[in-house]
């Protein structure tokens, strides 16, 4: 056979033999320092197989299992915690609340807790948005003290939780119980709570149906009711918009916003911590 | 070397039977672990196959290719464990066909988004995702509120079943009137949730008169992740 093997002229190497359109191909070995690395990766992954666990049936030499691991580093991180953890279980909102240190820890990993939660609904720095309160103002629609937050945080609003905030405001044009022109009246009325712009005349026959329908939840003067998170109306933040179209809505379909219930997915340092947090954005009472 | 390539390359019976010998080395290490593959999911409580709503939820969650930026698998990392929640277990896809793991997140990982927000914040976010999440980057979906297709949901189930998912004969026969039952929250859902337990029931796009997609994805998307209870979960106690 060696007989056969012929070399190219100008390299002097060897040729495969193989000749396409007077082309001949090489023949050049792979290079040494790759073929050795390719077996030394072979031999690599038979050893990290014996090791780790690699096959359903063999849980490798190590012993190595991710599941525990993730336990020991959980722990572990846990325990560096653990100290002002356990404050924070064991003292009262108010108490911590005058306590700096405990105050400082609370309230930043409050606000880990709240980027990672309720930032999606009530944005940044509890901005708020349509539909999502704004929590960075004193202006609250089921409490801003330590323990109504808490609650709201624990419970939510209108879940299935049996703590759980909920009201529910009629439908007053959906279900027929006002005429459209008693809801245009009210609406102005309702503008008018807030010195926003409004037809006086219609303001005035509003009046009439705000006392009949509306002043129960809503209050006189519309002041509002915080025990059943009926909102403030003379006061111009507006949850879903204050515009005329806006508040016809409101009054037509009625809102019923929700909030989940964290008690099930946050454990109770979180829920202080967050409690602490949205407290202090501002508006806490 | 004694034993070089051209030996092998010009003896044909030779070849033949070295590049079967190294093709089935190769063929047994992927097959093989195949027939233990029950063995790797986990026995815990609670994992039931999808009701008929949230099915039709997961076949559009697939059409529209929400798995190329979102995943479905908390991997037992620190980082992950703390933003998302309890790991992935393999026995909470054990009736994903196919399963929805992914591989990318350009968006949050979804595994535990059921019941983190409220259903009114889902469709919004569906409609319009800067309305809600100003730094978005996610596409909008307002066409999914149009009426959903669930003329075949039987066979949805059918289909589902012959590839091993469990829908019981009554489940099959149910199925269109238990679609119709999640969706409507004044509907009488106890046999619903009898067959489905923790089923979301709700007008889950705002509207309980029609069933639209958006209904069927919101419903999925609010029971992901909550039908294990984790605090009962013990690591060691997850080897089968």
């Amino acid at each position: 056979m060696a007989a056969e093997t012929e070399r190219d002229a100008v390299t002097g190497r060897e040729t495969t033999g193989h000749e396409w359109d007077g082309i001949k191909e090489l023949n050049n070995p792979l290079p040494t320092w790759w073929l050795y690395t390719f077996y030394a990766s072979i031999v690599f992954a038979i050893v990290w197989s014996v090791l780790y666990p690699s096959l359903p049936w063999l849980d490798g030499v190590l012993g190595h299992s991710e599941r525990r691991s993730i336990v020991a580093t959980m722990n572990k991180a846990a325990a560096e915690q653990r100290p002002y953890v356990d404050r924070i279980l064991k003292t009262s909102l108010d108490e911590i609340r005058v306590d700096p240190d405990l105050l400082t820890f609370a309230r930043t990993g409050g606000r880990i807790a709240f980027n990672n939660n309720c930032v999606p609904c009530h944005q940044a720095g509890g901005a708020g948005t349509r539909g999502y309160p704004s929590l960075a103002d004193d202006d609250w629609l089921w409490g801003g003290t330590l323990a109504e937050i808490e609650q709201t945080i624990r419970f939510g609003i209108r879940t299935e939780h049996d703590k759980t905030h909920s009201s529910m405001m009629p439908r007053f044009g959906a279900d027929s119980m006002l005429t459209s022109a008693q809801i245009d009246d009210v609406v102005e009325y309702v503008r008018s709570l807030s010195k926003s712009p409004h037809d006086a005349a219609r303001a005035a026959r509003g009046a009439g149906v705000y006392a009949e329908n509306c002043v129960a939840c809503h209050m006189e003067g519309g002041a509002g009711n915080r025990e059943i998170g009926a909102p403030a109306l003379n006061d111009a933040i507006w949850l879903y918009g204050g515009d005329r179209a806006a508040i016809r809505t409101s009054v037509f379909m009625a809102r019923s916003g929700v909030m989940p219930a964290w008690q099930d997915r946050l454990d109770d340092a979180t829920i202080k911590m967050l409690t602490l947090y949205v407290h202090g954005l501002g508006g806490g009472k | 070397m004694a034993f070089r390539h051209a030996v092998i390359e010009r003896n044909s019976i030779l070849l033949l039977v070295l590049t079967l010998l190294t093709v089935s080395i190769g063929g047994l290490v992927e097959i093989v672990p195949l027939f233990a593959v029950e063995t790797t999911i986990e026995r815990v409580a609670g994992v039931r196959p999808y009701a008929p709503l949230e099915l039709m939820g997961r076949n559009i969650y697939i059409r529209e290719g929400c798995y190329l930026c979102h995943s479905q698998q908390i991997r037992p990392l620190r980082d992950e464990v703390e933003r998302y929640g309890h790991y992935s277990l393999a026995a909470e896809s054990m009736y994903d066909h196919p399963f929805q793991w992914g591989s990318k997140r350009t968006g949050p990982d979804l595994a535990r988004v059921g019941g983190k927000y409220s259903n009114e914040w889902h469709a919004a976010h569906m409609i319009d995702p800067r309305s809600v999440v100003p730094e978005s980057i996610m596409p909008a979906y307002p066409f999914l509120d149009r009426p959903l297709d669930y003329a075949l949901i039987a066979d949805h189930l059918k289909a589902n079943r012959a590839v091993g998912v469990p829908y019981t004969d009554e489940m099959v026969a149910s199925a269109r009137a238990d679609l119709e039952a999640q969706s409507n929250p004044d509907a009488d859902s106890t046999a619903l949730l009898k067959r489905y337990p923790k089923a979301v029931v709700a007008a889950f796009d705002g509207n309980a008169a029609r069933i639209t997609e958006m209904d069927a994805l919101i419903a999925y998307l609010q029971m992901l992740g909550t039908l294990v209870k984790f605090s009962d979960v013990k690591p060691d106690a997850l080897r089968q």
